[in-house]
């Protein structure tokens, strides 16, 4: 077991490398970041001399080895745009992220699994039939324009709930804030987290229909139903749980994409997050933030997979055999 | 009864007297597209930057509503001889952490701001000595005459000495610094705000400067800056009432806002000048099938250029009539001779008569580098502009990219990577000789000159009239020369000025502004009721 684990540490290692090397391969396309820097009549030698302080005038190969240096040492640069060290620009923007992630995959999990559950049960019925419509939508429709048309419906005509921002936060820690313990905090949460977490929740809502169709027409379905248990203790106490050991495993991984992701949900909302903060970075050329940006979120996407794959071997004893084995 | 209502009235009105005194609290709330990104005044010179900054910081002179100079920190200043100036600074001053403001606040700001790392160091003459005469008086010693010497130090933002050592501040921030600066995110000026609190990127709060030394003229006793990056939320912010003004409004929402009951949108010329570039220096266009000649280098292909342009339909079309057709490089406020300019009628046949005559009977292809994210609708303007030079019979590839690509690839850092491409200018200093030197000036090795000059456009002559610009005192005689020179670059086609944009900053109903032409909003002339 510690084997397979220590192999699995060493090919994230390898994947963290190689992602960095493809970012920086890639930051030459776009564009030159020390004229975001300067003006346009700065005069040539200050822009020069800016491009020489930053390092920039060296082969990339060099910028790269000096910049795993540096991250090896935990010091991920200065962010060219706002002049502070780019680690604590992440953490006081993860919070905000971290929680908005968190809030539409319960939004997503709280409303996927009974739509999913009564879908499956009444499948020919009209709120199934509508369910699935809307389903349709939520698949379909881009995330930006959801959140435009979910910012018009709420905000201006409404007026109900913010269209932009966190609303009042609660200072926690130094880097740590929450909107959830004021009232206009969760306000600003709502429309966010639902833009979000539309496409993960009918993701589990047909995924949580499907499974259960499926297991609807078991045999061990059918004997409950011959020992005459009531519908509500064989609907909830015997099919959900066995549909819900896959609707997990999806969740959890879609955990990982909710957070790479909610970059556009940030930026229609202007949510304070990591998002909006790698977005400006990228159209300003700001190589810190989006190189830091790029391996944390290649860190947690290792991260995740390698709990997954340990959680599998913990659960199934034939994959632990193979492991012993090898 | 009638007694008993106008008790009641009289009541009523002490209530509501009462209720005005109480609620007197104003909360501005202001959106911008862009993010303030650095406290500093000296990092980033950048018009929104300069705007948030101005609230809160105060140079020694200042730009009134119309942009004139006025007195700001030194009440008033003298030309003792053309090439020393002597300023006398205001007395009773306290920057926001109760410091006095001296003669040696000046002279360190000077040092400062010239220092490396400042992003504003042609603000003051490189060689040009500050001398304190005493507390409150400072000569400014040139080495060659400068009438324009003052022009730009309204947003040259005075700082403390004592504050910035006190902070291990005393150089600007250069984006290379290792350690985080303490004034990109703190700052302490003489202004009419101060900064309550700031969160780059995210946040900033302002709050009125009980201290400052002048008469306020707005009503506000506190100001919640946010970006809000997404033009759509922007609006919609302003829509649904959660903020009080926001810049820019994207044009094609201007009629939305304008019909909605609680906020319209507020339009007027910038001093931007956007303009049309060609490359006439090198003997082969980079992306052109024309090889062997530089078609550009022909006053008649460039007058083609700028004949087949149809302005107007850019004007009613693309800009949605919010721009003014210019036939200068620089707009109509900041050059009193504007007006003798007219721009060459549109005149396709022409263009291609020109073009024939110039032996290019069937056109010839040229690539054109454009920014999409940069000005306003300037993607479409390009676009509008390819179709209108093919049918002139020239072909355009047009590249439009977004800016951080755009200048990476056609400034000098890039190698002035481009054969005809679209830029905006305003001069920094409000003043035409900024265009004649950095924009139409002939580049050359160990000069700023015609940094900007994109394509090279060179004429000795105008260089030789911008030589005198910098050095007339007399007013009159200068505007004469900055005529002549226009009047060069204008008869050579050098280049082909477009137009002046249009600010468009959205306000609600209960907010009084003043909108400037250089596109700033200042927090100090905001009324709410």
């Amino acid at each position: 077991m510690l084997a397979f684990i220590l192999r699995r540490l060493a090919q994230s290692v390898a994947v963290l490398l190689s992602v960095a090397i493809i970012a920086f391969a890639m930051f030459r396309f776009v564009g030159d970041p020390v004229n975001q820097i300067v003006s346009l009549d700065t005069p040539a030698e200050q822009v020069e001399q800016v491009r020489k302080d930053l390092g920039l005038d060296k082969p990339v190969y060099i910028q790269f080895v000096r910049y795993i240096g540096n991250a090896l040492q935990g010091d991920f640069g200065q962010s060219y745009q706002f002049r502070q060290p780019v680690t604590k620009l992440l953490a006081e923007r993860a919070p905000a992220t971290l929680e908005l992630a968190l809030m539409s995959a319960l939004f997503s999990l709280l409303v996927g699994i009974p739509m999913g559950v009564y879908t499956a049960l009444y499948r020919d019925g009209f709120g199934a039939r509508l369910f699935q419509a809307v389903s349709l939508i939520g698949v379909s429709l881009p995330t930006f324009l959801i959140g435009i048309l979910l910012i018009y419906l709420f905000s201006v005509h409404l007026g109900w709930l913010p269209s932009f921002g966190r609303g009042q936060v609660v200072k926690i820690t130094e880097n740590w804030t929450t909107g959830l313990l004021t009232i206009s905090g969760i306000k600003a949460l709502i429309l966010p987290a639902i833009t979000l977490g539309l496409f993960q929740m009918t993701l589990i809502m047909r995924l949580v229909r499907a499974e259960m169709l499926e297991v609807m027409r078991t045999d061990y379905i059918k004997f409950a139903r011959a020992r005459g248990l009531k519908t509500r203790a064989i609907n909830f106490g015997h099919a959900l749980k066995n549909t819900l050991v896959p609707v997990i495993t999806i969740a959890g991984l879609q955990l990982g994409s909710i957070i790479a992701f909610a970059i556009i949900t940030e930026t229609v909302f202007q949510w304070p997050g990591m998002g909006v903060l790698f977005l400006k970075a990228v159209q300003n050329v700001d190589i810190p933030i989006m190189a830091a940006y790029l391996m944390m979120i290649a860190a947690l996407f290792v991260l995740i997979n390698l709990f997954v794959d340990l959680l599998y071997a913990a659960v199934d004893p034939r994959l632990r055999a193979t492991i012993r084995e090898s | 009864m009638r007694f008993r209502s106008g008790l009641l009235a009289a009541c009523a009105a002490a209530a509501l007297a009462l209720s005005v005194g109480v609620t007197s609290a104003k909360t501005l709330r202001y959106a911008n597209q862009g993010d303030l990104k650095s406290l500093d005044p000296y990092t980033l010179n950048e018009t929104t930057a300069n705007a948030h900054l101005g609230n809160v910081y105060e140079g020694l002179t200042k730009r009134g509503k119309d942009l004139s100079i006025q007195p700001g920190l030194a009440e008033r200043w003298e030309v003792l001889e053309p090439t020393k100036w002597r300023f006398y600074l205001r007395k009773g001053v306290k920057f926001a952490n109760g410091e006095d403001f001296t003669a040696d606040d000046v002279i360190f700001s000077a040092d400062r701001v010239r220092a490396t790392g400042s992003n504003f160091t042609t603000r003051v003459p490189k060689d040009a000595k500050f001398v304190k005469v005493d507390d409150h008086t400072v000569d400014v010693i040139l080495t060659s005459p400068n009438p324009i010497l003052n022009s730009q130090w309204d947003t040259w933002y005075i700082m403390s000495k004592k504050w910035a050592e006190a902070n291990n501040s005393t150089a600007p921030t250069p984006a290379s610094a290792q350690t985080p600066s303490f004034s990109s995110l703190n700052a302490n000026g003489t202004g009419p705000f101060k900064i309550e609190s700031h969160q780059p990127g995210v946040k900033t709060v302002f709050k009125p400067n009980a201290g400052w030394w002048g008469k306020p003229e707005h009503n506000l006793t506190e100001v919640i800056f946010t970006p809000i990056n997404s033009d759509a939320t922007r609006v919609a912010a302003l829509l649904s009432g959660e903020v009080d003004i926001i810049e820019p409004v994207p044009i094609q929402d201007i009629q939305r806002v304008n019909s909605s009951p609680n906020a319209q949108v507020l339009t007027g010329p910038e001093l931007r000048t956007i303009f049309l570039g060609m490359d006439q220096t090198r003997d082969e266009l980079l992306e052109s099938s024309v090889k062997g000649k530089n078609p550009f280098k022909d006053k008649r292909v460039r007058e083609a250029f700028y004949k087949a342009i149809d302005i107007e339909t850019i004007k009613s079309r693309v800009m949605r009539g919010l721009s003014t057709p210019s036939a200068l490089m620089i707009a109509p406020e900041l050059f009193v001779f504007s007006k003798d300019f007219k721009r060459p009628a549109y005149d396709p046949d022409g263009a291609k008569k020109l073009l024939a005559e110039a032996g290019y009977p069937n056109g010839f292809e040229v690539g054109m580098d454009c920014p999409n994210d940069r000005y306003v609708n300037d993607g479409q303007i390009c676009q509008a502009i390819v179709g209108m030079l093919a049918r002139a019979g020239i072909k355009v590839n047009l590249n439009a990219q977004p800016k951080a690509q755009y200048f990476a690839k056609v400034l000098k850092s890039g190698g002035y990577k481009t054969s005809f491409y679209l830029l905006g200018w305003t001069p920094g200093t409000f003043d035409s000789h900024n265009v004649l030197y950095d924009v139409m000036g002939c580049r050359a090795d160990g000069s700023n000159r015609g940094e900007t000059n994109l394509g090279n456009y060179c004429n000795p002559k105008l260089d030789a009239l911008t030589d005198q610009v910098l050095v007339e005192a007399d007013t009159n005689k200068r505007n004469d020369l900055i005529k002549q020179a226009f009047q060069l670059g204008f008869d050579d086609y050098g280049y082909i000025p477009l137009h002046q944009q249009a600010l468009a900053w959205g306000v609600a109903k209960n907010v009084k502004v003043a909108q400037r032409a250089d596109n700033s909003v200042l927090l100090y002339w905001i009324t709410k009721d």
